[in-house]
């Protein structure tokens, strides 16, 4: 068996990727938060997090401190399956290779 | 895409997963500076007390006044010590923060200090209770137990080895408890000597590469 297959294509991306990583162990996590811990501009951002959105994987809230935006975002079920699947697949490529 | 390829990935994923939820840059240093700040103050504490109690017992002045003078003096020193143990510890961090290029104050830095704050504040309440009652004996237990308990409260968003620091410090806190005239030395091995052991060993096992 090849498990190239499993790999996911939208995680094909380091910040996409790093999106997903931050998100599994964090509950909720602002847009700011995101962009100090994956270094990123804030359009380079936000572009990746529409392409995960739209693939279903994670969830926004648009929310308000005060009067400023606050938009956080979080992981949903499709997007767990979706990354764990993507790791699984990571590993079964390091043994398959060895 | 080879093997050495996937396995960077594996651990670019556990770096950011690491980055987002744990407060890395809290600098050992800071802990031995706030160790030898306190035995400094220890040691000031203990001439104060001692000629308070020459006073008191060989000269026979034992004025409500003097205890008085003597309580203000105690705690204007404890606040001199946590004002440079904390700026020192400030300043460290941020030192370190800005040498591996993260950020000081985000989100996993607010989770820490809101966690450090929630048991400091019961505990400062409750030594604000002990010298209204007048049993000033029980400060030092107090002050140890609530810090430890800060610190195993803040351990999960932080080096999981201070942990242990609160484990230690609510320990001695709670043997101090059963031997409150000897306060002064539970404080400054409580907050001096285990303040120098753990900030020298986080510094070895942490920053020492790294330098």
């Amino acid at each position: 068996m090849n498990p190239i297959g499993n790999l996911n294509k939208i995680f094909e991306s380091r910040i996409r990727l790093g999106v997903m990583s931050v998100l599994m162990v964090n509950e909720e996590v602002n847009f700011n938060d995101l962009k100090e811990v994956l270094e990123v501009t804030d359009g380079n951002l936000a572009s990746h997090l529409s392409t995960l959105e739209e693939n279903g994987f994670l969830k926004v809230h648009k929310g308000f401190i005060g009067r400023k935006t606050n938009t956080t975002y979080s992981i949903t079920k499709a997007g767990e399956k979706a990354f764990k699947g993507h790791i699984t697949a990571l590993e079964q490529m390091i043994k398959f290779s060895q | 895409m080879n093997e050495q390829q996937h396995l960077d990935t594996l651990t670019d994923i556990k770096r950011m997963m690491e980055r987002s939820t744990r407060f890395i840059s809290l600098s050992g240093l800071s802990g031995v500076i706030a160790g030898v700040s306190a035995l400094v103050g220890a040691c000031l504490a203990y001439i104060l007390l001692r000629d308070y109690y020459y006073e008191w017992d060989v000269l026979g002045n034992h004025s409500r006044e003097a205890f008085l003078h003597l309580k203000v003096r105690l705690v204007g020193l404890a606040l001199l010590v946590l004002l440079v143990a904390i700026s020192a510890g400030c300043y460290l961090t941020w030192r370190r923060a800005k040498k591996n290029g993260e950020a000081i104050w985000d989100g996993v830095a607010r989770k820490v200090l809101v966690n450090l704050a929630i048991p400091l504040a019961a505990g400062a309440a409750f030594i604000l209770g002990t010298l209204y009652n007048e049993t000033p004996i029980l400060i030092t237990p107090t002050c140890l137990i609530f810090y430890g308990l800060a610190l195993v409260n803040a351990s999960k968003y932080t080096l999981s080895d201070i942990r242990y620091l609160g484990l230690a410090e609510i320990g001695l806190g709670i043997i101090n408890l059963f031997a409150v005239r000897y306060g002064l030395y539970f404080w400054a091995i409580g907050f001096g000597v285990l303040h120098i052991v753990y900030g020298t060993s986080m510094w070895l096992k942490y920053e020492r590469k790294a330098a």
